[in-house]
């Protein structure tokens, strides 16, 4: 491994859907899945004559973003040209954002409750409006490029979220992406669906290394094409190692060649670079003079901060305590979304026992979904239900590995805890029968009494089999400590 | 006086009184069309059938007792690069020479809201771009007044159609001096409103920050008419102005009292024509005479008005015309010859192995954008896109674009110091009369400095009115431009109304064999 030979600068361009149920700059649906071109109409098909009118409700939907995300929001921001010729931009410009975006100047904060990095605050530059472009699907059969352009997509608000080149590991992109997704989830700004583009991430890599001439820096790339969050570790990864490589090689240094764009092959897991020259780009921003510049009062900014609610990072820390919970569980319940959360809030109140029902969570529920693949909105087990198993495991009225025998046969029929356990004969036992069998079990066993007089608890472990055999209904635990305690009297 | 010299203002008292039915108004424009456009050019299309149908619908209406719309039964003509549902909407340009619009203008829904009969689309420059319709790539429009003469432009073809009685209304855009030009080398009424009074859906863009649509007429009664018809407030366009519309087909007939003209000092320098001055001077003396005051006036970055322009409007255009690609409407180059061309390059490339050629020879994509673009636009449109390319280029942006907005500002803040003092400022709406057809297509710098008087109001977003002030020796009409403060249409309107209540330049016709 060559990892501590370089350092990995990673900065990282998010552009997000915002779940608007129409386009930035006209009325169409921005519904996915519909037969092509069916979305259009003169102003997304960039008909001559045809205007852009401002989606208030998406600059709505990026303020709310700006805020969660710590971004400066200034009073005026203004629209921008973005002029360059591709089939699935209609217009030949894209409306953006250019010298006066809507944010600037925020931050992310990302941990690691296992602890492999520390925690870190991700600048972020940047976030601004603009419009998606169409979707060009090319036939590559060689000599027969026959390309198809669907414009359904063309004019869905994006926000393009751009972060300082402040992370330093894969693992770092990736804690980055998944607060980011999951800000973005709570807030309901956007589905943040990959397999259907409404997040697309673009990664910029260098390396950092140590010579003896001092510290130098690689040319930077730009890794496109990665569809999911591990894609985006692994490109990183092997762009890292690559990029050494090449330096070993070549010497190059920042600015020695123009930046490269290089796309990830998933199934080959690489990136490779980019069949088509990228042309030196000069897009020719200038200011959009078919719509008014949006200003935003600071009681709007204020209003919009109002209500954003509780976000990842605060819930995470009330869990913990609250519930008294681990950081960890904290982290795994709050990143699986709001439902969850509600979901694990109810059980651990009806419950009574925090940790408890954060196990169960955990382990049983969330095994449960995935196996399913189900949404915790259609866990068959409500949470009151839950909590009564919950609450008899707490109160050792069944032991740990019963109450998931009884919680399979809730699932697969329906009935309460009570009415499972009740049918498989499991009740409380009560202390002095349990007192009883405890004298019966170490009188029977001398051997085992002697040894745990001399303090050898272990051997105890015997007595819970036979114990288990007599009365199923004991609490190992508390039949363990009551055979200890008991045989220091006799 | 017959039907196609009367004014709308009376076509429309004698259609409501039943005097005239508009099927016989419209067949009396289509047939004046059918006699003068001939030599007159005006028209790229006429629309004799949908017009007698649209007159016959109001007629019937009319009998029946239906309310109808404020223009109902009077022909209109339409500048060529108004999206029209159903027409061809051209622009004059090769690139859309078959383009028909899914959908109409705002401007076009009112007319048909007012029940106008729409008699027809006018020839213009190509995309608006230039000043005697001469670029036009679609047909030849000449002055009705000198049929060797050009009729001004862009808005050529709407400002002769007036002048040569073949419809009672026309409407033009402005985005340098594109209704006031042409209407004062044609001799009719053209307004430039304020930027924002008429609604830009449906126009197809030259300069967005600078494009207006606005009327045309013989007289100022009628251009607040039409304008009254046109304007007000447009959700589907941003840029335009939230404000009620004012009642300027009843305001314009009120004369005002204590009007203060402001003689701009900068529009009485080089370059002008003494004919064109002297018939200014005379026509601000009947305003004195009118009890007017008139001072003089500075604009003093005016200077820089054709500069600032020849910047913001390339520009705009560079980017607006960017959609003209080939790929989604409009002129495609013939792909089947464009390939073959293309294999051949390649193949002779390949064996001369000229590898660098090889790696610049363009896609199949590029190669279809080029040489769409290349058949499908004409040289002043081409000059055009190159100039406001180069202007946005990086590198180049902050010494050209940026300057020129601050300039820009500069232009607009000397007017609203103007207008502290005065309530209009006035002088000639062009350096000269008309010219003869040709004798500047090989020069554009002599032809952009035509706008001089006009650009400004348009970096300025103000409005501007030209009205005829009288003739050349060589029977050429000569305009005088009025310009007021932002949203001031009424008082433009009500100024030249009264200027053509004590004159009669706007009651002459040209004579056509």
């Amino acid at each position: 491994m060559s990892e501590s030979l370089y350092e990995i600068v990673i900065g990282l361009e998010v552009h997000v859907q915002l779940a608007t149920q129409t386009k930035l700059f006209c009325r169409c649906s921005t519904q996915y899945g519909a037969p092509p071109n069916t979305q259009t109409c003169p102003v997304c098909l960039a008909m001559p004559g045809s205007l852009p009118v401002m989606n208030r409700t998406a600059f709505q939907l990026g303020l709310k973003t700006a805020c969660a995300l710590n971004l400066q929001i200034p009073n005026f921001t203004k629209w921008d040209r973005k002029n360059y010729y591709y089939p699935d931009l209609p217009k030949g410009y894209q409306i953006s954002q250019y010298d006066l975006p809507m944010s600037q100047d925020g931050f992310l904060l990302i941990t690691d409750p296992k602890g492999q990095f520390e925690p870190r605050k991700v600048g972020i530059i940047r976030a601004h409006l603009e419009e998606d472009a169409g979707k060009s699907m090319h036939d590559e059969a060689a000599g027969k490029a026959d390309s198809r352009i669907d414009l359904n997509r063309t004019g869905t608000p994006l926000l393009e979220i751009v972060s300082e080149p402040d992370m330093r590991s894969p693992l770092e992109a990736k804690a980055y992406l998944t607060e980011l997704k999951l800000i973005l989830e709570y807030l309901g700004v956007s589905d943040c669906n990959m397999q259907e583009g409404s997040l697309r991430v673009d990664a910029n890599v260098n390396l950092h290394l140590q010579t003896p001439e001092g510290k130098v820096a690689t040319p930077i790339v730009e890794i496109k094409n990665m569809n999911s969050f591990r894609a985006v570790e692994r490109a990183i990864a092997f762009e890292a190692e690559r990029q050494y490589e090449v330096w070993l090689e070549t010497k190059q240094k920042i600015g020695d060649v123009a930046k490269q764009t290089r796309g990830w092959d998933d199934q080959a897991q690489v990136t490779r670079a980019q069949r088509y020259k990228e042309e030196s780009s000069d897009y020719r921003y200038f200011p959009e003079p078919d719509l008014a510049p949006v200003t935003t009062t600071d009681e709007e900014i204020a209003a919009v901060k109002a209500e954003l609610g509780e976000l990842p990072r605060q819930i995470r820390d009330r869990l913990e305590a609250q519930y008294k919970i681990p950081a960890y569980d904290a982290d795994v319940i709050v990143n699986q979304g709001q439902t969850t959360v509600n979901y694990y809030e109810t059980l651990a109140k009806n419950s009574g026992d925090g940790k408890l029902a954060s196990n169960w969570v955990q382990q049983e529920v969330l095994r449960v979904l995935k196996e399913r693949s189900l949404e915790i909105d259609a866990f068959p087990i409500s949470t009151e239900r839950l909590a009564e198993l919950v609450k008899a495991v707490a109160g050792k009225e069944i032991d740990g590995t019963r109450a998931k025998d009884v919680f399979a046969e809730m699932l697969d029929s329906g009935k309460s805890a009570p009415e499972v356990m009740k049918e498989m004969g499991i009740e409380k036992v009560d202390d002095s029968e349990l007192e009883n069998l405890c004298r019966e079990l170490l009188e029977a066993n001398p051997k085992v009494l002697a040894d745990l007089k001399e303090g050898t608890h272990k051997a105890v472990g015997a007595l819970i089999g036979q114990a288990k055999k007599k009365n199923p209904n004991i609490d190992p635990g508390t039949f363990r400590q009551m055979c200890i305690d008991m045989s220091a009297k006799m | 006086m017959s039907l196609i010299h009367a004014s709308a203002a009376q076509l429309l008292t004698q259609l409501e009184s039943g005097e005239i039915t508009s099927v016989e108004l419209t067949k009396a424009c289509l047939a004046q069309i059918d006699v003068a456009d001939k030599q007159v050019g005006a028209f790229l299309k006429v629309m004799s059938e949908s017009a007698l149908e649209q007159a016959e619908s109001v007629d019937t209406r009319r009998k029946k007792g239906e309310k109808l719309g404020r223009l109902a039964g009077v022909p209109v003509a339409i500048k060529d690069l108004l999206c029209t549902k159903g027409e061809t909407t051209t622009c004059a340009s090769k690139m859309l020479e078959n383009f028909v619009p899914p959908y109409d203008a705002t401007v076009i829904a009112k007319l048909k809201a007012a029940d106008a009969v729409l008699i027809g689309k006018t020839n213009m420059d190509e995309f608006a771009m230039g000043g005697s319709t001469e670029n036009s790539a679609l047909g030849v429009t000449r002055n009705p007044w000198d049929l060797k003469c050009v009729p001004g432009g862009s808005s050529g073809g709407a400002a002769a159609c007036l002048a040569a009685s073949m419809a009672p209304l026309s409407i033009g855009t402005d985005t340098g001096g594109s209704i006031r030009q042409p209407a004062s080398f044609c001799g009719v009424v053209g307004l430039k409103p304020t930027y924002g009074v008429v609604s830009r859906f449906g126009l197809i863009a030259f300069a967005s920050s600078l494009d207006q649509i606005g009327p045309m007429a013989r007289t100022a009664e009628d251009a607040a008419i039409l304008l009254e018809a046109i304007a007000g407030y447009d959700p589907h366009d941003s840029t335009s102005a939230n404000v009620k519309t004012p009642a300027y087909s009843q305001s314009v007939k009120q004369p005002l009292k204590g009007l203060r003209l402001g003689v701009v000092k900068e529009h009485f320098g080089d370059g002008l024509d003494s004919e064109v001055e002297q018939a200014t001077r005379e026509a601000i003396n009947v305003y004195k005479s009118l009890g007017a005051t008139v001072t003089d006036v500075s604009l003093p970055h005016s200077k820089y008005g054709i500069a600032v322009y020849y910047i913001i409007a390339p520009s705009e255009a560079s980017s607006n015309l960017a959609r003209f690609d080939g790929a989604h409407y409009g002129h495609r180059t013939n792909e089947a010859a464009m390939l073959e061309q293309l294999a051949q390059e390649r193949a002779a490339l390949e064996a001369a192995g000229d590898e660098v050629g090889l790696a610049k020879l363009d896609t199949s994509l590029v190669r279809m954008y080029r040489q769409s673009r290349a058949e499908g636009f004409g040289p002043e449109v081409k000059r055009r896109i190159m100039l406001g390319t180069y202007t946005l280029s990086a590198g180049y942006y902050d010494a050209y674009y940026l300057k020129a907005l601050k300039v820009r500002r500069l232009i607009r803040q000397d007017y609203d110091a103007a207008f502290k003092d005065v309530d209009l400022v006035i002088g000639p709406t062009a350096p000269t009369p008309s010219f003869a057809a040709g004798t500047k297509t090989d020069d554009p710098l002599s032809m952009y400095l035509g706008d001089l008087y006009t650009v400004t109001a348009n970096l300025a977003g103000i409005g501007g009115i030209s009205i005829p002030c009288g003739f050349s020796k060589a029977g050429l009409p000569i305009g005088l431009q009025l310009q007021g403060p932002p949203l001031a249409e009424e008082r433009l309107l009500q100024a030249a109304h009264m200027f053509q209540t004590a004159t009669d330049w706007h009651q002459r016709r040209p004579e056509l064999s």
